[in-house]
């Protein structure tokens, strides 16, 4: 499933004295079964993109093929694109409304009219996929679990649905480190499994960092930057002009190498540098 | 669409009225509305139209922004029209089939549509010129004399600043739910009556639950910076009544003056 954006433009309030420009001449490619992470701080346009992507808002000019298929054409049928583009936004307990959290995930897959027994079965299946226990959750309402547990929960309302691609807002907003972490790995192992196309939308540039493999970075309604995390990275000057910076690390890596140190100084995950240093160290001992 | 209505809108500018006392506009408006319906001739509609000219004129609002506010209240006007054309029994002007038109009622109609739409244009001159805070600040220095009959000034005054407050908060919250459900596949736009009221339970549910949590934090944050309630609380922009409010008064006692004359000389 491939998403292609050519020269999309949003411009707010058309025609009253609020008028704001969202979006100005996007174009992107994410190709199918990818995982790209997009960035930008706050008003910079991220959450009017992701809202095209799956026909929420109508752009003012421009062109989003899903697939080939042109969604902002008059033929294009909404709930077919929601069936193949799944959005999570921030903050997605919020949305949650149900007596129990097995009628609140069965929601979505209900709306698509899918067959009772099958949505049973990918509400269990979404469920146990963000590390719930099924039998034990599914009666419960939603209200009374905990923050981490109601924000898998909407997840999983948008699994339900089996998207082929699925765009997530901020997943982590507001959670622990340990929860951050699990649901992260719990999206790239759906992403691993299912060979579906995940977007990530962060401003936590060790979030992104460890777990994408493009990256996409707004700033005022334009696309300023893509490609692969290390190219990214190594615009950290405008990265900082917008804003934004470099996972902390990169920055170790950049100051050690710039003491002459032989590191890669575009190295952008804890990991990796972790490694590289013990390698060096081994040496330097094996060397004296 | 929620643009049109200018009937409770503050339009944030720099003028005279601007800057007049609230309590004094709020009594006012009062009078102004009283007036409106001491009116029996179209030479007081006159005075009216010469007094709210000068009023939009100092205020510096924009006709237009004043018209666009009628466009929602539209059709009652139009409905108010033709009940008194039609439904007015006098001598008759002329008449289709069953349908009478007489001379009674045309002036009639007229004469309540003009009624009508210099109540709204003049009510919303109001808001138009007072932010909400200064509105609600008014209201409550209007109402303490009550105070010692129980009427709990402050709180109420205090409930309408927090519900004025979180109406844009509200619909943002709104818009976000409602888009989140549809991302889900809710359908809010097709369908009957039954289930469309039926499809809002996902976007009612949880903008309740937000409201409530709202209210709450809403106490807590108050709460921690040592609010209880009227007694003994001061504040920051203490409202005074100025020389420009005497101009307005003295404005505002011709206009009525100028009301009265006209209704002695046409009775």
């Amino acid at each position: 499933m491939s998403i292609i954006i050519e020269k999309l433009n949003h411009i707010y309030d058309i025609g009253s004295p609020f008028e704001t420009n969202a979006l100005n001449s996007v174009s992107l490619q994410i190709e199918k079964g990818d995982f790209v992470g997009l960035i930008g701080h706050t008003g910079s346009g991220k959450s009017t993109l992701i809202q095209h992507m799956n026909g929420l808002l109508k752009p003012t000019s421009g062109k989003i093929l899903i697939n080939g298929f042109d969604i902002t054409s008059s033929k294009a049928k909404l709930n077919e694109i929601r069936k193949k583009v799944g959005l999570v936004f921030q903050y997605p307990e919020y949305q949650l409304f149900e007596e129990t959290v097995e009628k609140d995930v069965a929601f979505g897959p209900n709306n698509l009219g899918i067959e009772p027994e099958e949505v049973n079965r990918r509400v269990k299946e979404s469920l146990e996929m963000v590390g719930l226990d099924y039998e034990e959750i599914r009666g419960k309402s939603p209200f009374e679990l905990s923050g981490g547990q109601k924000r898998r929960v909407a997840i999983a309302g948008v699994i339900a649905m089996k998207p082929e691609v699925l765009i997530l807002d901020e997943p982590t907003a507001g959670l622990d480190p340990k929860g951050r972490d699990e649901i992260l790995e719990q999206i790239l192992a759906l992403h691993a499994k299912q060979g579906i196309t995940v977007i990530l939308v962060s401003h936590s540039m060790e979030d992104i960092a460890r777990y994408v493999r493009k990256i996409f970075v707004m700033d005022e309604g334009s696309l300023v930057l893509a490609g692969d995390p290390a190219e990214v990275f190594s615009h950290v000057e405008q990265l900082e002009a917008i804003g934004l910076a470099a996972p902390q690390v990169t920055y170790v890596a950049k100051a050690l190498a710039a003491k002459g140190i032989d590191i890669d100084p575009t190295l952008y995950t804890v990991e990796n540098a972790a490694t590289r240093l013990l390698e060096l160290l081994r040496r330097k001992s094996h060397a004296s | 669409m929620l643009r049109d209505i200018t009937v409770g809108q503050y339009l944030p500018l720099s003028s005279p009225v601007h800057r007049m006392d609230p309590r004094f506009k709020l009594v006012a408006s009062m009078l102004y509305i009283v007036s409106l319906f001491f009116i029996n001739s179209f030479i007081g509609y006159g005075v009216v139209l010469a007094f709210l000219a000068l009023t939009i004129a100092v205020s510096k609002i924009p006709y237009k922004y004043l018209l666009r506010g009628l466009k929602p209240v539209l059709m009652i006007i139009i409905f108010a029209f033709g009940i008194n054309v039609f439904l007015t029994p006098g001598t008759e002007l002329f008449r289709f089939g069953i349908i009478k038109i007489t001379n009674e009622g045309v002036r009639q109609a007229f004469f309540m549509a003009s009624r009508l739409i210099l109540l709204i244009i003049g009510t919303s001159m109001l808001t138009l010129t007072t932010s909400p805070i200064e509105l609600t600040d008014g209201l409550e220095r209007l109402l303490n004399p009550f105070k010692k009959l129980g009427l709990p000034a402050h709180e109420l005054a205090m409930m309408m600043t927090i519900a004025l407050r979180f109406i844009p908060t509200l619909l943002e919250e709104t818009d976000k739910i409602m888009k989140a459900q549809m991302a889900r596949g809710a359908d809010f736009e097709s369908g009957n009556l039954i289930k469309r009221a039926k499809s809002l339970i996902p976007l009612l549910v949880p903008l309740f639950i937000s409201a409530f949590r709202r209210a709450d934090e809403l106490a807590m944050a108050m709460e921690a910076r040592c609010y209880r309630g009227g007694e003994n609380r001061t504040r920051m922009k203490v409202l005074q009544f100025t020389h420009l409010d005497l101009i307005g008064v003295f404005v505002f006692i011709l206009y009525w003056g100028g009301l009265i004359a006209v209704r002695m000389w046409t009775a």
